[in-house]
């Protein structure tokens, strides 16, 4: 019943690990082929792999996982994608029903367990409600503010001697969960009027856009009105990110124009966006001047950090596109003289930090180069994943992604070991895409286990390993703020990579000088049928800038380690 | 400030533990709680009283609103509304403190409920600042033991919290 919901549903892959508790699904996975079962090595790459397959095309990934260990193991996988808004259908195996409670082998209480990190959960009490049971799921998990759905799963629900009437419903129907399908048309009409008045705007958009499909009326939006854009580390690639419109990510490693902008603006319109304390800096200081328009499906985001002066609770996509029909309608369009000052003041702020480093101080490349590269030779279009860190900063801001969906990385609960799987995932269900795992000597060695899983279903994705021997994000804060008492920071006992990728049957290569890192990266991609590991020597002492100080304003910067705003 | 928040919520296993869940999880406070079904027997009724500023109290119930089990939830001291609290309380009543106690208990209007010859158990409704003056006006009476429901509270008037 299982299985034949998951194809009722038009699962192709379900990613997971087997046990006890899930022998009987197991059993009827294996006779038949609609859904396929990816074995990982370990249950957090499988809860990683699907969702990052949500993340790539806004569909539920399905991650099928056993009791106890199995269940445990995958609970890194539902919290990272919970922090994100994720949809996501974990399947837990769980001991017979009659001997939960009694501390039975490889039992532990799922829903428990995952109760603070998912949208919803669900046991299984009867066979006959399975059906019900995985549409309401998907239903869940895909609709209104997305999270991960959990399914704990007795075993003696699926004994397959057992036979039950089996119905997958069309419809769900919850008098308790009823998703909100537009905003209030009043509230709608006010905010586009503020808009029409603003003489500093600035549209700061995270991850709604991008999970809720609402990248081209961005777009729309901002260019009829030619206002600068910002996104989140959520939202890139929800506005494009060579435009000239775009001035960057913003936050705490925000671009430096892109912080000016959100300080001193008289008009924040904020949309699919939570006022992050990554973003927002010290919440008291944050942009003293602005009038904020907030636009989210959930409620409980807006004004929840930072007050909202306009709320508008709905879908991004079809609020801007009402917001769009308004400002084609309105006679009114915002002074034309007053945006144009504020363009030269965003300009001259863009010129005078706009992404500048040194490559000067050090005979080792700057990871800076080499993200910049990767953007060259990808033009900007391939699907970058990441892990967390320093090098995960680095994609994010020299990384000019176009499109949205293509920037797959851990944001909210910045989770070592995303991105391996993550690349897996997205290039199993997009094969002929170029699929980068952008990772550190630190990061990668978290799930590096699944270079096994790589070589058995042949998933070539690329690696591009920022090496530079050490905890670089935990190094730089110490750095800044513990004298450099470089604390269980520096790794001295790293394998050699490429020997260590070539047991697994793959391509390593290793630069150590930038005149040879364009070649080894067109070399990398060439190899189209080919997981590549290239190990790319960086400078361990270089900082992620600008770098906000913390409880400042939006405007509190370190711009390099000798310069301040 | 406190208030009182009243939730409708499917009666299913595992729902009251997501509403006590997110209580902990988002460090809000519970002052007292308490939850039954309703004459649907589906439905369940919530009332938990909790003290925060206007910021939390709208979080909370945009959180609590956010569960996928709670149908409905209102802030009952938005409005006019009535609260009551079920109190009994145990104490050692002997010689002249029996007379005492029954008239104490009479002010109150509260009712002797079980009686042994040295002690009195009293039985008290109302709001909860009645209870506390009560237990306050026992005076050098000697509490052995006292239990409270915790509050449940209604609106006023012709509103109703239903489906």
């Amino acid at each position: 019943m299982v299985v034949r919901a998951l194809k009722d549903e038009g699962v192709k892959y379900i990613y997971g690990y087997p046990g006890g508790s899930l022998l009987h699904v197991y059993d009827a996975l294996f006779q038949q082929e609609d859904v396929q079962h990816i074995l990982v090595r370990h249950e957090q790459a499988a809860t990683h792999m699907a969702d990052a397959y949500a993340r790539a095309t806004g569909k539920a990934g399905v991650a099928l996982v056993t009791s106890g260990p199995g269940a445990t193991n995958a609970v890194t996988g539902i919290a990272t994608a919970f922090m994100d808004s994720i949809p996501m259908v974990v399947i837990t195996g769980q001991v017979m029903s009659h001997l939960i409670g009694e501390d039975a082998f490889q039992e532990t209480d799922m829903l428990g367990i995952s109760r603070p990190i998912v949208k919803h959960n669900f046991s299984v009490q009867r066979p006959e409600d399975i059906p019900g049971i995985v549409k309401k799921a998907f239903h869940i998990a895909e609709s209104g503010r997305p999270g991960p759905v959990v399914i704990d799963l007795p075993k003696d629900m699926t004994t397959p001697t057992e036979r039950y009437p089996y119905e997958y419903p069309q419809h769900v129907k919850m008098r308790s969960y009823t998703p909100i399908t537009r905003g209030h048309s009043g509230q709608i009409k006010k905010a586009t009027d503020l808009l029409l008045t603003a003489k500093r705007p600035v549209i700061y958009a995270g991850g709604g856009v991008i999970m809720g499909n609402a990248s081209n009326e961005l777009i729309e939006l901002a260019q009829l009105l030619n206002f600068p854009v910002t996104n989140t580390l959520m939202g890139l690639g929800g506005y494009p990110g060579t435009d000239r419109q775009f001035v960057g990510m913003l936050g705490m490693h925000g671009s430096y124009e892109a912080n000016m902008a959100m300080h001193h603006a008289d008009l924040i319109l904020a949309v699919g966006a939570r006022f992050d304390d990554r973003v927002t800096n010290g919440t008291d200081k944050f942009c003293p001047t602005a009038k904020i328009v907030h636009i989210d499906i959930d409620p409980a985001s807006i004004s929840k950090t930072v007050q909202a002066d306009i709320p508008i609770v709905g879908p991004a996509k079809v609020v801007l596109e009402e917001m769009v029909q308004l400002v084609n309608a309105s006679q009114q369009r915002p002074d034309a003289a007053a945006l144009h000052a504020w363009w030269q003041q965003i300009d001259e702020w863009r010129q005078r930090h706009g992404g500048r480093y040194r490559t000067d101080d050090s005979e080792l490349m700057k990871p800076q180069q080499v993200i910049e590269m990767l953007s060259k030779v990808t033009n900007g279009d391939a699907f970058v994943t990441s892990d967390v860190g320093q090098h995960q900063m680095f994609a994010a801001q020299y990384y000019k992604f176009n499109k949205p969906n293509r920037w797959i990385n851990s944001g909210g609960l910045g989770t070592m070991g995303f991105g391996l799987p993550a690349a897996m995932g997205v290039k199993m269900n997009f094969p002929d895409d170029e699929v980068v795992c952008v990772t550190g000597e630190g990061s990668i060695q978290m799930n590096i286990q699944e270079l096994s899983t790589c070589n058995q279903y042949d998933l070539p994705v690329k690696i591009l390993c920022l090496n530079n021997q050490s905890l670089g994000m935990v190094r730089q804060w110490q750095d800044m703020n513990y004298e450099s008492r470089h604390s269980q920071s520096y790794m001295n006992s790293l394998p050699d990579f490429v020997k260590l990728v070539e047991s697994y049957g793959h391509v390593g290569i290793k630069v150590e000088k930038y005149a040879d890192l364009e070649g080894a990266m067109r070399e990398a991609f060439a190899l189209k049928d080919r997981l590549v590991f290239m190990d790319v020597a960086v400078d361990p002492f270089e900082h992620v800038y600008p770098m906000q100080v913390p409880r400042g304003a939006m405007r509190d910067m370190w711009l390099s380690k000798t310069e301040r705003t | 400030m406190r208030h009182i928040i009243s939730v409708l919520m499917e009666n299913e296993p595992g729902a009251l533990s997501r509403v006590v869940g997110l209580f902990a999880q988002r460090n809000y406070n519970i002052e007292s709680l308490t939850v039954a079904p309703t004459e649907d027997g589906t439905l369940s009724r919530l009332t938990v009283t909790t003290i925060g500023n206007d910021r939390v109290v709208e979080q909370i119930t945009k959180q609590l609103n956010k569960l996928v089990d709670v149908v409905k939830v209102v802030d009952l001291s938005e409005g006019e509304h009535i609260e009551r609290e079920v109190m009994m309380i145990k104490l050692k009543a002997s010689g002249q403190m029996r007379a005492e106690i029954k008239s104490t208990c009479d002010i109150f209007r509260g009712q002797i409920i079980d009686v042994t010859p040295t002690t009195y158990t009293v039985q008290l409704v109302g709001a909860s600042d009645k209870l506390d003056a009560f237990i306050n006006a026992l005076g050098s009476a000697s509490i052995m033991e006292v239990v409270r429901s915790g509050v449940c509270g209604i609106a006023r008037g012709e509103k109703v919290l239903s489906l």
